[in-house]
């Protein structure tokens, strides 16, 4: 129920925010990346807060996705929707053949596969000059029209990312409340018990897997088109660090978490430039306190501090309110 | 329940974040900037906005710009392009600024490109590619010397030597990767035959293997494309394999550092450089020297060994206030018309004469030839 409260709330504040504020620039621009980032979070929390699978290389998905629709469009003209199927289809083919033996491995072996795998595809981003562009990038890419509607303008970009983070929202939420939402979930709890429940642990993983790779091209070809320009360092190594943080920080386990902990972590920088030389360290200092505070994620955190207090003002003497519920 | 308060609270902080980007107004000429201040191409962006404050500050203690102070609005990429991209979109809708001078490297002056094209702003680069500027994009322009004339300047350097075949090693950097295309494209209009291309990672620490392959060829020269420390070990390289051959550097490795790092080994390698590395050198009738002389005293007094990148930023800033100067305001289309016909200007890169058809304007003769000897550069021509 409060499942569905929240996200009927967080579609409200996504249609108002535009309302309230057509042109300015924190919701037309820092709040699109912001929704780009969501998506790439709520899918990566699937595979890491939900399924208990570390990946440092989720970026690549969202590079495979974004060259595919940039090369595609440019260099082969392409319409942009086939090319985006396409780098979803590559995309979720890659992420299948990798499942089955990355996934065997566990704890800091997985982390180490999946990080080579992003450095992997970032070397052939910037090796392979011919096709991608190099390390230059490749610009000029045409942008997305629905039925004549062209997405030109970036509050019309607003409408197009907020929707596409709402679908996936809604799509994550269903999943984890599913059957195989539960499968998730009792992996994480114990793999060898899961498997006595008569889950098929194996396919669990990679469906997942592939299920976080093909959001996460969606996401990179959507940033494609709406920057018009992608290069190697869009995707690198440290942009999956990034997403695993936001994942994070807003609270494993939890979809709201995800999102919360991609607009928190992408507005902050864009908040603390007024800091200059300071920027870095004071964004440093934020992170390093609200984990040192809020270890559970901020968002999960807070929400058990509201439920703590909420708790006290009923409960009985001497019931421990960090009770798990 | 508890869903709904944390959701409030989210929306408080957004909140917060729209508070704090209300513009505010002032009677100034703002001047943008996005660089590479920190990160792996900081040596691009530290010095361009040491420039830019600098010069900025003495403008405004002379009275400003048509009876205006400027004011420079800048962010740091960390040459990231798509930081670029946000911080772009900033410049022009939240800052409103009237012009661009920046954007370090051409990957992240790429990716501005469509921006400031879309919203009409003039846009000077301080990159290096040549494709910023072709073809011709109505608003961008650049300053510094492009790629694909330091190899044309190799190029007739060579042939005054009587050399043709050229083998080439090359960074896999943006900068080596694209001096090695311009490289290959142009060889065969100077009548050069490139009879090796062989490259290297940017973190390798040893070119020997490369150079072998080189040595096995009937080459006459070697030229190196490449930024950082990699230049540096190939010409170690060269000089401990006994290659006797004649070593050609890019203007990437056009600083003092180069030399230190080569050492003994470093002598007698050619590069194509601006005029600022040898400004004491330059004969007194040379039209740059007083320019260069001025600039490079002004900022070693301040900040330290000069370089040309920050002469780069010192080339945009003065050609953007030269313009609107011209223009008498601060309106974008005068302003970008006035760039175009900027005529005569000398700057640190060289004489700037920019056309229509033409958004750097600057010839070959903006560059040139240098060679190490006895730890310094000498003028060759």
């Amino acid at each position: 129920m409060s499942q569905r409260k929240g996200f009927y709330l967080l579609t409200l504040l996504v249609v108002l925010l535009p309302l309230l504020f057509p042109d300015n620039y924190f919701v037309t621009v820092v709040a699109v990346s912001a929704g780009l980032n969501a998506i790439l979070a709520v899918s990566l929390n699937l595979l890491m807060g939900y399924a208990g699978q570390i990946s440092l290389g989720h970026a690549a998905f969202f590079g495979m996705g974004a060259y595919t629709s940039a090369i595609l469009t440019t260099k082969f003209a392409w319409n942009p929707w086939p090319a985006m199927v396409a780098g979803m289809i590559l995309t979720g083919t890659i992420a299948f053949f990798m499942a089955r033996p990355v996934l065997k491995l566990k704890g800091h072996y997985l982390a180490m596969a999946t990080l080579g795998f992003g450095i992997i595809i970032n070397i052939i981003l910037v090796q392979a000059v011919g096709l991608t562009g190099g390390p230059d990038g490749l610009g000029e890419i045409p942008t997305l029209s629905f039925f004549g509607w062209q997405v030109d303008t970036d509050l019309r970009w607003y409408i197009v990312i907020g929707s596409c983070m709402l679908l996936v929202v809604w799509l994550a939420l269903n999943l984890i409340n599913s059957r195989s939402g539960r499968a998730l979930r009792a992996l994480h709890g114990s793999e060898v018990a899961a498997e006595m429940m008569g889950i098929d642990t194996t396919a669990t993983k990679t469906g997942v897997f592939v299920m976080a790779a093909l959001i996460a091209s969606l996401a990179g070809s959507l940033f494609a088109h709406q920057q018009s320009f992608v290069s190697p360092d869009s995707c690198d190594f440290f942009f999956s660090i990034e997403l695993v943080t936001m994942v994070v920080l807003g609270g494993m386990a939890s979809t709201y978490g995800a999102v919360f902990g991609a607009i928190v972590l992408t507005f902050l920088p864009e908040l603390l430039v007024v800091f200059e030389d300071f920027e870095v360290m004071i964004f440093g200092a934020i992170l390093m306190s609200m984990m040192i505070f809020l270890p559970q994620g901020m968002f999960v955190g807070m929400q058990n501090l509201l439920q703590r207090l909420t708790h006290r003002r009923s409960a009985l003497p001497g019931e421990d309110p960090n009770e798990p519920a | 329940m508890s869903i709904r308060k944390n959701i409030t609270a989210s929306m408080g902080a957004l909140c917060l974040t729209l508070a704090a980007g209300l513009v505010q107004a002032g009677d100034t000429i703002k001047i943008g900037s996005f660089l590479a201040v920190t990160g792996p191409a900081s040596f691009l962006g530290d010095p361009e906005l040491k420039t830019l404050q600098m010069y900025v500050q003495e403008i405004n203690a002379k009275g400003g710009v048509n009876g205006k102070q400027l004011e420079l609005i800048h962010y740091d990429t960390s040459g990231k392009a798509k930081e670029a991209v946000n911080f772009t979109k900033r410049l022009v809708k939240k800052d409103r600024v009237d012009l661009i001078v920046g954007g370090s490297t051409s990957g992240t002056t790429m990716a501005a490109i469509p921006i400031v094209e879309k919203n009409r702003i003039p846009f000077i680069s301080l990159a290096g590619s040549v494709k910023i500027i072709d073809p011709v994009k109505k608003w961008v322009f650049k300053v510094p010397h492009t790629d694909r004339m330091a190899a044309a300047k190799i190029f007739a350097d060579m042939k005054k030597r009587g050399l043709t075949k050229l083998a080439l090693i090359s960074g896999d950097g943006g900068f080596g990767k694209s001096g090695r295309a311009q490289t290959m494209e142009l060889a065969p209009t100077h009548g050069i035959k490139i009879v090796a291309d062989e490259s290297y990672g940017k973190k390798d620490t040893d070119m020997t293997a490369q150079l072998t392959k080189i040595r096995d060829t009937d080459a006459q020269a070697i030229l190196n494309f490449g930024f950082g420390a990699g230049p540096a070990i190939v010409t170690k390289n060269v000089h401990h394999l006994g290659i006797k051959l004649p070593l050609y550097q890019s203007h990437g490795v056009a600083s003092k550092k180069y030399i230190a790092l080569a050492g003994v080994a470093a002598e007698g390698v050619r590069l194509p450089a601006a005029a600022l590395l040898v400004a004491d050198k330059l004969a007194d009738g040379e039209k740059q020297k007083p320019v260069l002389i001025s600039y490079k005293s002004a900022f070693e007094a301040k900040h330290g060994a000069v370089s040309t990148f920050g002469g780069h930023a010192y080339d945009g800033l003065m050609i953007a206030v030269e313009a609107l100067k011209r223009a008498g305001s601060a309106d974008k289309a005068k302003v970008r018309d006035e760039i175009e016909k900027t005529q005569g200007f000398i700057g640190t890169g060289g004489v700037f004469n920019i056309t229509a058809k033409d958004h750097l304007g600057l010839g070959l003769d903006a560059f040139k030839m240098l060679e190490i000897k006895g730890g310094d550069w000498v003028v060759v021509e």
